[in-house]
């Protein structure tokens, strides 16, 4: 199904995601904005331009903003809660966890910038910590899309979910991988290539490394499973279970820690009902050195070539026990 | 209703608080009996709140977010009909919809969950900006501790309060002067409170925060800005020997000071 990829053109999710807030705030008018003087990063530049009085910026302020969030949607308003990923979840966890999560505010968190997108701006700036931190606290769905269309599709579905989302975006370009008419489900992985030899799971910013990855060992007479699980939590049990029984191993990639993120909670699953040989890429428990978020990407291992490699040393794995 | 009607509802609401911390052998009896004032004069007299309707959008919002002393609320709730008065006994027993610590999915009147000391404040300026935004009418009021306003969040929210024009949002300070481990003075004192507010664009008010008639007029002040109340109470208060005692942040009375308290409870009613 690699035909599903129908531009080489690179889009930064950030544009899909105003693209549709803007949309759904002209028919909405609950529908706020809440930011941390993140007005450019986040994007909001356009929001703020037709509808100044719904963006609500409380200055750098984290914790204020993430609990702000919560009272706009106590009192009937859509907030969609905007600020750099590392912040909003480093800085006000807490915040996200009683005000948001335990509350069960009907609160959308829009981390921006995740990942290693900040890249040379070090680890201070990196978001590799938030699945961690968000995928263990109950009522928050955690989703990381992993090209335009598919950010677009989960804006939408957020606006019309009743309850709190963590939303985790990277400004790093990717091109288009889902179909155009693509419809978020929530929990729900998506099938981007099928095979039988080894699964190859990523989402984010990795998804499409991951393609590329299975290019590379079909080349090799390899054929690799894609999946795409941009849902974090809950993950879709079904798809993980089928993927281990059918393939017999499972390969993750990541912009996150290796510990605690997608690849934790895909093992935490096949551990208990599918045991297979799994490898989990990604930053692997240290803080990363100077580079572009593309850069860093490659030195952990996951540029397609590294990825098709381990894939090739996972499979050995599944042999040697066969 | 009065404040002679409003003391007699606080003195039934802290013997009843009381009864709960001595049953259950748990609670934050000192910073309740400090509240329980206030908390009377919110629900008996000032929000605008139906018990038959919690979610309704019109009502005014209280949001305690000194949570430990979600017993005095409880009982406040209870009296005042948004859960059953019986329901104040099953406190912190197993299931119980009353934990140590207010959730507002499971009981009706609760806004936020709080508990973690700083949060209650921005969720209430969140509740009075959405107000501003909506054109609703609801006021949204908000009590602290003095030793929580140590909490950096307070102060990024009290910041953003004034700018957004919050003349809709009441903060109420409970200064008992108390924090658990020691006094507010001998561990990080913000007090006096009046001009730091004062300096963030705040109108403030100081009163007697165990005293009715000062109670009264001050959550019923109407201003341009965002109105702090400075409440000055007494840890304990109501209760002879608890009274200005750090140990009775959450100490449990024996069945002694049980009898006591009682006693000095109900000869004021």
């Amino acid at each position: 199904m690699k035909d599903v990829i129908t531009s080489p053109k690179l889009h930064d999710c950030r544009d899909a995601f105003v693209a549709v807030l803007e949309r759904l705030g002209a028919d909405n008018p609950r529908i706020v904005a809440v930011c941390n003087d993140s007005v450019g990063s986040s994007k909001l530049g356009g929001f703020k331009s037709k509808w100044p009085e719904r963006l609500v910026n409380v200055g750098i302020a984290e914790q204020n903003m993430v609990g702000v969030g919560a009272g706009l949607a106590n009192g009937g308003l859509l907030p969609f809660v905007c600020g750099a990923a590392c912040f909003m979840t480093g800085r006000s966890l807490e915040q996200i966890k009683a005000d948001i999560a335990y509350s069960n505010a009907n609160v959308k968190l829009i981390g921006i910038s995740s990942g290693m997108a900040y890249g040379e701006l070090g680890p201070t700036h990196h978001s590799i910590e938030d699945f961690a931190w968000t995928r263990v606290l109950p009522n928050l769905p955690v989703i990381a899309p992993c090209d335009s269309i598919e950010t677009a599709a989960a804006v939408e579905w957020a606006a019309h979910y009743e309850g709190p989302v963590f939303l985790r975006l990277s400004r790093v370009g990717v091109p288009d991988l889902l179909p155009p008419d693509h419809k978020f489900e929530l929990g729900k992985a998506n099938l981007l290539r099928d095979g039988g030899d080894i699964t190859l799971v990523a989402n984010g910013t990795l998804t499409h490394r991951m393609l590329k990855a299975a290019d590379i060992l079909a080349e090799q007479g390899i054929e690799a499973r894609v999946l795409n699980i941009a849902t974090v939590r809950p993950i879709d049990v079904e798809a993980v279970v089928d993927a281990a029984r059918e393939t017999g191993a499972i390969l993750t990639a990541e912009e996150h820690s290796t510990f605690g993120g997608l690849g934790s909670a895909i093992a935490e699953l096949v551990v208990a009902e599918a045991p297979v040989p799994m490898k989990i890429l990604g930053v692997p428990g240290i803080f990363a050195p100077t580079g572009s978020a593309e850069f860093l990407l490659d030195e952990f291992g996951m540029s397609p070539a590294a990825i098709a490699e381990a894939a090739v040393a996972l499979i050995a794995r599944k042999s040697s026990r066969a | 209703m009065q404040p002679n009607d409003l003391d007699r509802i606080a003195r039934q609401i802290r013997l009843r608080d009381l009864q709960a911390v001595f049953e259950a052998g748990a609670g934050h009896i000192g910073g309740e009996m400090s509240a329980i004032d206030i908390l009377t004069a919110l629900y008996f007299r000032v929000l605008r709140i139906w018990p038959d309707q919690p979610k309704h959008p019109e009502r005014d919002r209280f949001v305690l977010s000194k949570g430990h002393v979600a017993l005095a609320l409880y009982v406040t709730l209870a009296k005042r009909g948004f859960i059953p008065e019986e329901e104040v006994g099953t406190f912190l027993k197993p299931h119980s919809r009353l934990n140590g610590h207010p959730n507002c999915n499971k009981v009706p009147g609760v806004e936020t969950n709080t508990g973690p000391l700083g949060h209650g404040l921005p969720v209430a300026v969140g509740m009075a900006k959405a107000a501003k935004l909506t054109g609703a009418n609801y006021r949204t009021y908000v009590m602290t501790g003095d030793g929580e306003m140590q909490e950096g969040s307070n102060w990024e929210a009290i910041a953003s309060a004034a700018q957004f024009g919050l003349d809709n949002l009441t903060l109420i300070i409970d200064h008992n002067r108390f924090q658990q481990g020691a006094a507010l003075k001998d561990t990080n004192n913000l007090a006096p409170f009046p001009a730091k507010l004062e300096a963030f664009g705040w109108d403030v008010t100081e009163i007697n925060g165990n005293a009715m008639d000062e109670i009264v007029p001050a959550l019923e002040h109407r201003g341009e800005r965002p109105h702090c109340i400075v409440a000055h109470t007494n840890k304990g208060h109501g209760i002879s020997f608890m009274q200005d005692k750090v140990d009775w942040h959450h100490k449990v009375p024996n069945a002694e000071q049980f009898e006591i308290a009682v006693a000095e409870l109900s000869e004021a009613l």
